[in-house]
């Protein structure tokens, strides 16, 4: 440290002018690129959210204020998939929660082929979504798909259940496809977790006679609290915004069963080619999410100081 | 807790659900993998086999043949390695400013490729498909390239300051005092230390690029189509051949899934030390 006070000292004051303005010409490529590819095109979302714009049609634009925005309001298709988006991140998070946290704590105890299976369960999160949701519609298929063979034979239903076209099941039957996809990140993350608690003090427990229950209640869970609230607000965006495994699992169908707010936009403005109001949706998504968002944008910052 | 448990107990309470958790983790996998060896007739008739002996791979010979998966591939290829070079590149001199300088509007700055992370991919997919419209890039590499960028460079800048983070700063300082400008000493001494870090976040670029399915199913077309496109029209060629389906679904993962296998140790241990520590 004092060596560099010395240096920085003995510089000219062009010199120190130079150092100062160094850290932003090494940001300007990452800021400047940023800037053009996310920040520009998410100026035009929100002024296309304010026009009348269907791609492909003659005089396509028309500037219409804020009438997308109470035409969205007015929408029943619009309370339809915020509910179901509800209904999606309140599953599937803490159930990705839950799988990952018990995979975790068995997977934090010593056997012998304990590295091959932590990297075995990390597999559904290295695959594409794509091809997720192509396998469980294999899975879920109604006439050849294994998940009715497998009930059929245990006697669990009666008759083969069309999982992914029946509206009452369907999105339950993504919620389970995505908490598959997402449970290896919980794993991991509780796992580097629970190394991080010291040894000493589950010793300690066990000589004051804690149970196992008691000693995963007061030392185990206030151990991992951090990476579970961390790894959870993060989670809750990631479903939130995440659309291909549904998209490619029902398309939202059947009818809006699996429609959630996010995916309405996509196929708003990918199938009826409706651009401004697609927009408008996904403006209102974002402005929604931006709660979530802004939760963990405080956890982090915290964070940057040091 | 203290105490070796007994063998057949350490079964019971260990290796067993162990087994349960890994046979959920890769048990849908392994399905498909079956699927994809079983011949097309006898997945038809019969249904999926189980037994190694009646295996074959008529399913990859027809995906390699008649469709133009192997193009496809190239493609992807293009895509997720150019998404690497380009996030690789313009992120690491950002990193070396966040993690070597305190300077003015440092906290926002990377506040805001924080932020940048959490926009929604609906948000930005219809306006960029509308730029790239205009700008005629509409099906092109550079297209996709771009795209995957809106997530790669906010990603590497933060993984690559915290590698740098771990760089002890006394040695730009050493190399300060013999003589090394600042872009010297990134160059000559940080670089080389951060390769390591360097490549687990080009690995995980390039997986997630790899990976990415909606950009590349809006902004590419007929000329530039990704595996991960690729592979879903499969579905309406051939009228759910789910034989065919699945031999391109374990080809298309496989590259990242064993990208990821590989490097997984080094890939983990950077995304989680952020959750960890905050």
């Amino acid at each position: 440290m004092s060596l560099s006070a010395a240096w920085s000292d003995r510089a000219t004051p062009a010199r120190s002018w130079h150092n100062r303005l160094l850290p932003y010409s090494l940001l300007t490529p990452a800021v400047l690129v940023t800037v053009v590819i996310v920040f520009l095109p998410m100026i035009e979302a929100v002024v296309t959210s304010l026009y009348e714009f269907v791609l492909f049609k003659p005089n396509a634009a028309r500037f219409v204020g804020l009438n997308n925005y109470i035409k969205l309001v007015q929408d029943p298709v619009f309370w339809i998939t915020l509910g179901h988006t509800a209904i999606w991140i309140g599953l599937t998070v803490p159930l990705q929660m839950g799988l990952g946290l018990v995979a975790a704590l068995i997977l934090n105890k010593e056997f012998p082929w304990r590295g091959l299976a932590r990297a075995l369960v990390i597999i559904p999160w290295a695959l594409p979504s794509v091809v997720i949701a192509l396998m469980w519609r294999w899975i879920y298929d109604a006439n050849t798909g294994v998940l009715n063979e497998i009930l059929l034979r245990l006697a669990i239903i009666q008759s083969a259940v069309p999982w992914l076209a029946s509206p009452d099941k369907a999105l339950y039957a993504v919620i389970a496809t995505l908490t598959w996809q997402g449970f290896p990140f919980f794993a991991v993350m509780i796992l580097a977790g629970l190394q991080g608690i010291p040894r000493s003090r589950y010793e300690a427990a066990s000589i004051d006679g804690a149970s196992a229950w008691r000693q995963f209640r007061h030392v185990t869970l206030p151990g991992i609290a951090g990476v579970l609230a961390t790894a959870g607000l993060l989670r809750i965006i990631w479903v939130a915004n995440s659309i291909d495994v549904i998209f490619v699992m029902t398309g939202g169908g059947p009818g809006y069963a699996t429609q959630t707010l996010p995916l309405y936009a996509f196929v708003k403005a990918r199938q009826n080619l409706d651009f401004g109001y697609g927009t408008t949706i996904a403006v209102m998504f974002t402005l929604l999410l931006g709660i979530v968002v802004a939760l963990y944008m405080a956890r982090t910052s915290r964070e940057v100081e040091r | 807790m203290i105490g070796k448990p007994t063998l057949p107990r350490r079964i019971l309470t260990t290796d067993l659900p162990a087994l349960g958790i890994v046979l959920i983790a890769i048990g849908p996998f392994a399905w498909m993998l079956m699927t994809s060896v079983t011949p097309q007739e006898r997945l038809a008739a019969i249904g999926v086999t189980v037994a190694p002996f009646d295996w074959s791979l008529e399913n990859y010979v027809r995906l390699i043949s008649r469709t133009s998966f192997l193009g496809n591939m190239g493609h992807s290829l293009i895509v997720a390695g150019g998404t690497t070079i380009l996030g690789l590149f313009v992120s690491v001199t950002a990193a070396y400013a966040f993690s070597r300088f305190r300077f003015p509007g440092r906290k926002l700055l990377m506040l805001q490729f924080l932020l940048v992370n959490m926009f929604p991919v609906v948000l930005l997919i219809l306006p960029l498909f509308v730029m790239m419209r205009r700008l005629g890039l509409l099906d092109t590499h550079a297209a996709l390239i771009i795209a995957n960028a809106t997530v790669a460079i906010p990603f590497s800048v933060w993984m690559l300051t915290s590698y740098i983070n771990a760089i002890p700063k006394s040695l730009d300082e050493a190399a300060m005092t013999d003589g090394c400008s600042r872009l010297q000493a990134l160059w000559r001494v940080i670089l080389p230390l951060a390769t390591p870090g360097i490549i687990s976040t080009g690995i995980y670029i390039f997986i997630t690029a790899w990976n990415e399915y909606l950009y590349a199913l809006t902004l590419g077309g007929r000329n530039v189509r990704t595996v991960t496109v690729a592979v879903q029209t499969l579905i309406g060629e051939y009228q759910i051949e789910w034989g065919l389906l699945s031999a391109g679904g374990v080809v298309g993962a496989l590259p990242a899934t064993l990208l990821f296998l590989i490097a997984q140790r080094r890939l983990i241990g950077g995304l989680t030390q952020g959750a960890v520590k905050g």
